[in-house]
């Protein structure tokens, strides 16, 4: 397979070339490779992993030479726009933030479809699962884990009325885990309990053989109850049935996770119930694995809502423990997901299990304190377990409503979802096998006739696919009006007249998000907010959020609308990127030409860290070229400024200015420009402004003679000053 | 059924049980509910499993949807639909059970193919 250089797209005609040969480089889970006591620069941290070769750091790494530890957790993504070919672009986008679990949610209704699909139709919410579109997927995995350098785990589900045969494919494309509860097939998607449970076993038999993980579906209780808090102790008993019934039937405890996800969220008192069941859970399922999953249940539109949610969320994977931290994004309360909050989710993630870092070392959980409500919910749970028994079994509890009701056990408000035994989709379908039931293939649960003296099952038939993968017949595109090829021919056309439109989830789908703030109340400041973007142009517009500042006096609104025109990238006017010259090259200049500047931050202005960064040897500044400087300061007047340039016969000034209200910082430079002038020593200087906001062009309009914004390092101002000394005849 | 929180008197029994016999207690009761569906996956079948056998033979999934549908239609899925393409394929004398499978969809063999089992002798 050929490497994708980080400046190239992945290119999907080329992953969707020679599919049919395609076959997984490995099968089952990757945990990340623990590092204990890990250095980094003068930083030490406990819980942590191997380092990737690519990777995009948090936010503020550039203060601390862009170090990107990785935490010892698995980082989830859950991406699944509709598109498999848009969802391998936001795979790679995950996997250089810290995801290596991706999570592909199934199209709507694919849990009711009584077999498989095959080709590559388009999908609403999720994606179809097929075998297609799991082989080219995981050949884009596999080209992302080469160039980020570490394995990603690729992840569905194996639910519906066809989860047996899911679990072979799964199998057969080296797919890393996936869910599987047949509590979520009766309780979540009405289908015929016995059912769900005979196919459930021949289905985590193969995931078993394997090695594939397994998430269980109990959070959906938390996410189906109106006061999530009180199915607490019936998410205790259906982990437990899931785990239990999935080791009955061939798995390893250690490829078993549970999915858990904190119960409740503010303005409850999170901790005071999250904490106490997060502390059950784990002492129950000992040995088994912990997906912490960030709480869906009380998301709504507001995006900064939801991460202050999941900061807390991840704080108690921390004070606890997980093996696997998953991220939900932000918008999933009012988008499918976009790109940038498939990455907002993987940073909320990064960033709290990076700073909580050996937390436990100092903050230790109070067991004595918090053990009677961890006892209180251990016996809750055990009271509903005696009361399933008595009732006669599993399938009868489900036909009598014990579960997602929103009484707190044993308190029974009387609606919870009842399924019955003999009724729902695909009822009557399961059949008892007679004495001579045989089938010659491996890895096959439960009663088989095998005729005596086998090596193995598949030798009556010359091997099945789990031992000869050339035995797989791949199946290509069923749908000629729906599949890839034509939703890429239409890519194709704007790229080749290259063409442009901003996106969210698709390639070119137009999308953007607008947000003002209107001084009225809620649905004026709607309807004015709607009026605004029809006549930016805009169409297919709708508000998304509303925060409301006051009753009266303002209301905050996001809106998402399409763009009704695309961008000629041809025509584009890029910002001029000048090359900074060689240390060495800049040295020597100095050496021969030395120079003298004048440097201050100006106005009322007490920000100094820039210019600094810009001066000083050791944050690699001008002065490790031989330039000698003279700082005067912070909220230095102009006027000094220029005055001390001329007493000490200096040959640039350096201005460094936050951008202020009113535009200031454009007023100081052109008074810097027209005091110099009024002085008669505007030649005599070469004059720079710096500040996070200011731009080259900004600067030259004001009239001095370059200005440097953000990302700016010592070596491009020497350039800068070594290539205007050269003009000037030096 | 509504019944109001009578967790106090309802747990009087397990008041005094250490930690330790919590769990275990607990784990007791969720083998007592879990024991019965392993037993009842182990000796029944559906036409998913099936499907999921024909695909482990290499058929592809059109063809396995079809054939379960056939066989379930003929009554036969209790003997497992890999051993009926199989014990058909052997009537005929040929190793090619993907052939003998595309026969089994194209012609109707299914007397045939009812001579080829005994009764229906439950496990």
């Amino acid at each position: 397979m050929r490497k994708i250089k980080p400046n190239e797209k992945l290119d999907i005609e080329e992953i969707l070339n020679d599919l049919e040969h395609y076959t997984p480089r490995r099968s089952g889970w990757t945990w990340r490779k623990q590092k204990v006591d890990l250095n980094i620069n003068e930083y030490t941290y406990e819980q942590t992993s191997e380092l990737l070769k690519s990777s995009i750091p948090l936010p503020a790494a550039h203060y601390f030479d862009n170090i990107d530890p990785q935490p010892d957790v698995v980082i989830t993504s859950e991406i699944a726009s509709g598109r498999f070919e848009d969802d391998i672009r936001r795979m790679r986008m995950a996997a250089w933030h810290g995801a290596d679990h991706i999570m592909v949610i199934r199209t709507l209704g694919q849990s009711h479809i009584d077999g498989l699909i095959e080709g590559t139709p388009e999908g609403i919410g999720g994606i179809p699962i097929t075998r297609k579109q799991l082989r080219a997927t995981r050949k884009a995995l596999d080209m992302i884990e080469d160039e980020v350098g570490r394995p990603i785990n690729f992840h569905s589900y194996v639910s519906g009325v066809a989860g047996p045969e899911i679990a072979v494919l799964f199998a057969e494309e080296g797919v890393n885990g996936a869910h599987q509860d047949p509590q979520y097939n009766v309780l979540y998607r009405g289908i015929n309990p016995v059912r769900s449970f005979v196919d459930a076993a021949v289905a985590k038999h193969i995931m078993a053989w394997a090695g594939m993980l397994q998430i269980d579906g109990a959070h959906n209780a938390n996410a189906s109850a109106r006061i999530s808090w009180k199915v607490m102790p019936e998410l205790l008993v259906q982990h437990a049935i899931n785990s239990l019934y999935s080791v009955k039937v061939g798995m390893k405890k250690e490829n078993i996770a549970l999915s858990t996800v904190p119960p409740t969220a503010a303005p409850t008192p999170t901790m005071r119930i999250n904490l106490p069941y997060a502390v059950a859970v784990r002492d129950l399922f000992e040995g088994y694995k912990f997906r912490a999953q960030m709480n869906t249940r009380y998301i709504e539109s507001d995006l900064i809502d939801a991460t202050r949610m999941h900061m807390i969320d991840t704080f108690i994977s921390r004070l606890t423990s997980a093996d696997i931290q998953s991220t939900i994004t932000p918008d999933e309360g009012r988008n499918v997901p976009w790109h940038i909050n498939s990455i907002r989710g993987v940073e909320t993630a990064k960033h709290a299990l990076v700073a909580l870092d050996g937390i436990k070392d100092y903050v230790k959980i109070d067991r004595k304190k918090i053990n009677e409500k961890v006892r209180e919910l251990k016996m809750r749970a055990i009271l509903m377990l005696e009361e399933i028994i008595e009732v006669g079994g599993y399938f009868e509890a489900v036909e009598q409503g014990f579960f997602v009701d929103n009484g707190y056990y044993p308190e029974r408000i009387g609606d919870g979802i009842k399924r019955k035994k003999n009724g729902e989709i695909a009822a009557g379908t399961v059949v008892p096998r007679d004495v001579d039931y045989m089938a010659p293939v491996c890895q096959h649960f439960g009663y088989n006739k095998l005729p005596q003296g086998l090596k193995k099952p598949c030798d009556l038939i010359d091997g099945c696919t789990l031992c000869d993968h050339s035995k797989i017949k791949y199946v290509d595109e069923l749908d000629e009006s729906d599949n890839v090829n034509v939703r890429l021919d239409k890519v194709k056309e704007m790229k080749k007249k290259n063409l442009l439109k901003p996106e969210v989830e698709w390639a070119n789908d137009g999308t953007v998000q607008i947000d003002m703030t209107f001084a009225e109340k809620e649905e004026i400041a709607e309807a004015a907010a709607i009026e605004t973007a029809k006549r930016m142009g805009l169409t297919d517009i709708n508000v998304i959020h509303r925060t409301i500042l006051h009753p009266a006096e303002g209301t905050y609104i996001e809106i998402k609308a399409k763009v009704p025109f695309a961008i000629e990238k041809t025509n584009l006017k890029l910002p001029e990127r000048v090359k900074p010259l060689s240390d060495d090259e800049i040295a020597q200049f100095f050496k021969e030409h030395p120079i003298t500047i004048v440097a201050g931050t100006v106005g009322n202005d007490e920000h100094s860290v820039g210019l600094r960064e810009i001066l000083d040897i050791k944050h690699g500044g001008i002065e490790k070229y031989g330039i000698s400087y003279i700082y005067l300061g912070t909220s230095v007047p102009v006027e000094k400024l220029i005055d001390a340039a001329i007493e000490a016969d200096a040959d640039a000034i350096f201005a460094s200015m936050i951008v202020t209200h009113n535009d200031v910082h454009v007023h100081n430079m052109k008074k810097l420009n027209e005091l110099a002038v009024e002085k008669g020593v505007r030649d005599k200087f070469i004059i720079v402004a710096g500040g996070t906001q200011i731009t080259n062009e900004l600067a030259k309009a004001a009239g001095v003679d370059a200005g440097f914004g953000r990302g700016t390092h010592g070596a491009d101002v020497a350039s800068f000053l070594v290539r205007k000394l050269k003009e000037r005849g030096l | 059924m509504v019944r109001p929180d009578d967790f106090e008197e309802r747990s009087a029994h397990l008041k005094n049980l250490s930690d330790e016999e919590l769990n275990k207690k607990f784990w007791e009761l969720v083998e007592q509910v879990v024991n019965p569906l392993v037993e009842l996956a182990k000796t029944h079948t559906s036409p998913s499993i099936e499907r999921s056998v024909l695909l482990r033979m290499g058929f592809d999934s059109l063809m396995a949807k079809t054939l379960v549908d056939k066989i379930l239609e003929q009554g036969l899925l209790s003997k497992g639909a890999g051993n009926v393409v199989y014990r058909f394929a052997k009537s005929k004398k040929t190793s090619d059970y993907i052939k003998a499978g595309e026969l089994l969809i194209r012609e109707d063999h299914w007397d045939e193919v009812r001579t080829l089992f005994g009764g229906s002798e439950q496990k």
